[in-house]
């Protein structure tokens, strides 16, 4: 055991040395700009701005640790600098550790999620650099309004295909959870009429859901009903990595 | 100093700007690739083969391709307002490109003054500081304590880490249902939703009649593709 505690410990070091060292960084952009443009702060803007940051600051709080026993150490430590969690981190890393077909919450998890996670970060780094250099040419593709719809539905393409992979493979703790949700966000937008408001909701919805679905589990692990860990046989294409597929 | 500039000489696209941004980009990367050589090497060290960890590597990499394309369009959406290096830097480290949006928006039309410009930049990291700095504080207390549940009870422990994700996948699947109420247009995340779900299963009914277990890996981001693409003429006969 004492490697892996060795392994573990130096994670948490690294991870907070280098996640110091990036959030200096990044906090030090404005005002390195105010040095170099002779700028001050706008206190009255930036008052205007205080609800939002105060409500983001929450979501933040909430996301660490919703995401962090999901991602393991050394992927919580590099999501969070790297950002795009629900729309890419997450899933991506959710994604390898199925295919991996390695155990959650297991050191060859918690590999297999740095790997991803770092592989992401750094695909999506070159990405975005080559799409700055080469913005002048991708801006009327970008901005062409028949191709719009495509990039403003990136989540839902996303979430389709891995909602089959793991309400299948899973559906017995999915039932509560889904339908709730299904219910909240309906509902509002009827409310309202608009889908303005999901896009706020889900910031708060995410950590709702992840304790209306562990309350949910463990009473029916309690009672005896997650025989299988709730899994259905549904063919999903997922087999791990011996060749074998999931069942 | 010899690169500063005045306020009247302000330009959102100065090269200092892509400067500074680019080395604060070479970091969080180098950040990322010091984590994954490190885990790289565990894994041999743990007897995890090869294949499986450079399959994760390619899996991955696919993966990101269309969720990067789509932060890219995010870039472009905000260059406007903000130029480029702001919002490359914004939406290449932790944040969202609902925040950044909506932090932008504190200040009505194009920033022109490098006043607007540093205190809408301030706005936008500050939103930030808590997911920064928490995971550093909070991180091994949680992940320790992941490990003592597991130690305890293998079985919950298993069913615990199912139960996260599949919480945070039907939030998303609400999210996709949130616009509903608007009629037409609200349906169009839910009708690309349920084209990305068939391709999958699709896929799955492939991969058991053919056994070709490539489909494996690029079964998600084939869905992603597909999904987006066909936004487009869903887009058409309802938006």
């Amino acid at each position: 055991m004492k490697p892996l505690r060795s392994f573990d410990d130096n994670t948490h070091l690294y991870g907070r040395i280098w996640g110091i060292i990036a959030a200096l960084l990044i906090i030090s952009y404005p005002f390195v700009c105010m040095i170099i443009f002779g700028a001050s702060i706008d206190w009255g803007l930036f008052a205007s701005g205080a609800s939002i940051i105060i409500l983001y600051c929450v979501v933040g709080a909430v996301e660490t640790f919703t995401y962090t026993p999901m991602l393991g150490s050394g992927g919580t430590y590099l999501g969070f600098v790297t950002g795009n969690l629900s729309n890419l981190k997450v899933p991506c890393a959710l994604n390898c550790m199925e295919q991996a077909g390695v155990e959650k919450g297991t050191e060859e998890a918690e590999i297999v999620s740095t790997i991803s996670i770092a592989v992401s970060s750094i695909v999506t780094m070159v990405i975005l650099i080559l799409g700055v250099v080469l913005i002048s040419f991708l801006t009327p593709v970008f901005e062409n309004e028949t191709l719009a719809p495509a990039f403003d539905n990136v989540l839902p393409a996303l979430f389709g295909g891995m909602a089959v992979v793991y309400i299948s493979k899973n559906w017995k703790i999915s039932v509560i959870p889904c339908v709730l949700m299904l219910l909240v966000f309906i509902i509002s937008s009827y409310a309202t009429g608009s889908g303005d408001l999901a896009g706020t909701l889900i910031g708060v919805m995410v950590p709702v859901g992840v304790i209306v679905t562990l309350v949910s589990s463990r009473i029916m692990y309690k009672k005896g009903w997650l025989g299988e860990n709730g899994a259905a046989q549904t063919e999903v294409p997922q087999a791990n990595e011996n060749g074998e597929e999931d069942k | 100093m010899i690169l500063q500039l005045n306020a009247a000489q302000f330009d959102k696209n100065a090269p200092v700007l892509y400067v500074i941004v680019g080395i604060i980009l070479a970091v969080v990367v180098a950040q990322a690739v010091f984590f994954l050589v490190r885990a790289y090497r565990r894994g041999i060290k743990i007897g995890m083969s090869k294949q499986v960890l450079n399959k994760t590597m390619v899996r991955a990499g696919v993966f990101t391709v269309a969720p990067a394309i789509a932060i890219l369009v995010g870039i472009v959406a905000l260059s406007q307002k903000l130029g480029i290096p702001l919002p490359w830097l914004r939406l290449s480290v932790i944040g969202s490109f609902s925040y950044e949006t909506i932090a932008a928006n504190i200040f009505k039309g194009n920033v022109t003054d490098a006043t607007a410009y540093v205190t809408v930049a301030l706005v936008m990291t500050c939103g930030m500081l808590v997911s920064m700095f928490l995971p550093l504080i909070t991180g091994k207390k949680i992940q320790r304590g992941l490990m003592k549940m597991r130690s305890k009870d293998k079985k919950w422990g298993e069913i615990f880490m199912t139960a996260l994700f599949l919480g945070m996948i039907s939030a998303f699947l609400g999210y996709v249902f949130g616009g509903v109420g608007e009629g037409g247009s609200g349906w169009i995340p839910v009708l690309v939703f349920f084209v990305s779900a068939i391709v999958m299963a699709l896929c799955g009914l492939l991969l058991k009649v053919t056994k070709w277990r490539w489909i494996n890996d690029y079964a998600l981001p084939f869905c992603i593709i597909v999904g987006m693409a066909s936004a487009v003429p869903i887009t058409m006969l309802l938006g």
